[in-house]
């Protein structure tokens, strides 16, 4: 096996020997074949990518950087609306604030109104029954100064006869009644 | 006859000593299907390769990018990298004005990398370490860069040699200079491709035969890896290099004041 290899590989050592010594690059005679096949392979390439390749991924990055630009216009947008509806709804706290403020001042003077109301008639009605109480407390007094003179005069007769004077109607009635002034 | 035998003699004589280097026999432009003869439509393995690399265009570019997807699978991220790649490279380099070369610039820098890739496949035909195939290239580009210099200035075009910039006394040494560098621009244009390439795939054939020798073999694995490693950079760079200079020379044609 080894040796086989190693003989072919001495006879086209030979060949080449032959051939030309140095660099097979150089082997004027193949120039003809390598430039032809080459022109061909240039072209088929040219073909391939001006015709197919090229405009294909250019059309595919045009797309992509169309659908990078909407994407961030859209983007642009909806965070407009999203300040937008921040906006809207700072308002609306806003507005919520101030009308409780509104209801809770008008609330406020209602029931103060009401109470100052109440406080009133109750003011009236305590003078009202005040100054019943102090009449009644005045009768009552004038009543009990009147009946204390009856029973002084009442009595002062009475101990007049039991202690065998005349009773003199008119002189004991004045002594009562200036004692009773004392 | 006697001269065959001769060498097989001397090729058994350095067989005797274990080494067997033919670094340069992987360039050899050979028909595919038996026989020596060459003529120019003769199927060979250099047209075997040249068939490979369109068909990996082909793949990486078409099939790659059928899905058409606005959010790519990863074959079609492979394609729009090399489609913006070469894009951004003509618009940084040359100008927006030189898009409409677009296609051609591709086709080279598709058409080169390709190759230079195809031809690190163990036993593959590298294309582009022959100088037929580099020298096409590269004196297409010159005469296109040279042509549409012309067509797009006229004889503005020849302002590009006269160095106004430059004190006076000396503008005519630095046109004769300008001239000779303009013309030499194909030539290392080509050679640099073709010497890079042929290069690395000679050190790795070189490293290839020492394999064969029990003491050295770990060392010469280990090389053939890292050189290895090296070329997959090469391929790229120099695919890379081609592009970009033709970008530059592109430069010229289109704005040809300094």
């Amino acid at each position: 096996m080894a040796t086989e290899s190693h003989g072919a590989e001495a006879v086209a050592a030979g060949h080449a020997a032959a051939e030309s010594a140095g660099m097979p690059q150089l082997a004027v005679e193949t120039f003809g074949n390598q430039i032809f096949w080459l022109l061909v392979a240039l072209v088929a390439t040219y073909l391939i990518l001006s015709r197919v390749a090229l405009p294909r991924i250019a059309a595919v990055l045009a797309e992509r950087q169309g659908t990078i630009t909407n994407d961030i216009a859209a983007a642009e947008e909806l965070k407009l609306k999203a300040k937008e509806a921040e906006a809207a709804y700072e308002k609306a706290l806003a507005d919520a604030r101030s009308q409780a403020n509104e209801i809770v001042e008008a609330t406020r003077a209602e029931i103060k109104a009401d109470l100052d109301a109440a406080l009133e008639k109750a003011d009236a009605e305590i003078a009202a029954k005040a100054a019943e109480s102090e009449k009644a407390i005045a009768e009552i007094r004038a009543n009990a100064a009147e009946s204390a003179a009856e029973v002084a005069k009442d009595t002062a007769k009475e101990l007049i006869a039991a202690l065998g004077g005349e009773v003199d109607g008119r002189s004991v009635t004045a002594a009562v009644n200036a004692r009773m002034k004392g | 006859m006697a001269d065959n035998a001769h060498a097989a003699a001397a090729d058994h004589a350095a067989e005797g000593t274990g080494l067997v280097f033919h670094p340069m026999d992987q360039f050899k432009v050979q028909p595919l299907f038996g026989g020596t003869d060459v003529s120019w439509y003769t199927p060979t393995n250099a047209m075997l390769w040249l068939a490979l690399t369109v068909l990996a265009v082909f793949l990486i570019m078409v099939v790659g990018t059928r899905g058409r997807a606005v959010i790519p699978s990863r074959g079609q991220s492979i394609g729009e990298l090399a489609y913006g790649f070469v894009h951004k490279m003509i618009e940084d380099v040359t100008g927006k004005d030189a898009l409409v070369y677009f296609p051609y610039i591709m086709t080279l820098f598709m058409f080169i990398l390709m190759n230079n890739f195809l031809g690190l496949i163990p036993t593959s035909f590298a294309n582009t370490a022959q100088i037929a195939v580099t020298a096409v290239l590269a004196f297409a580009v010159f005469f296109a860069v040279t042509i549409i210099g012309f067509v797009k200035h006229g004889s503005h075009f020849l302002g590009l040699f006269w160095v106004t910039s430059a004190p006076l006394a000396i503008r005519p040494v630095l046109a004769v200079i300008e001239v000779i560098s303009y013309f030499v621009r194909p030539v290392s244009h080509s050679i640099r491709l073709a010497g890079n390439i042929t290069a690395g795939h000679a050190v790795m054939k070189v490293f290839a035969a020492f394999a064969g020798l029990v003491a050295l073999s770990p060392l010469a694995i280990l090389g053939i890896t890292a050189m290895y490693g090296l070329e997959m950079l090469v391929a790229f760079i120099q695919a890379y290099v081609f592009t970009i200079l033709t970008c530059v020379y592109l430069k010229d044609a289109l704005h040809p004041s300094h």
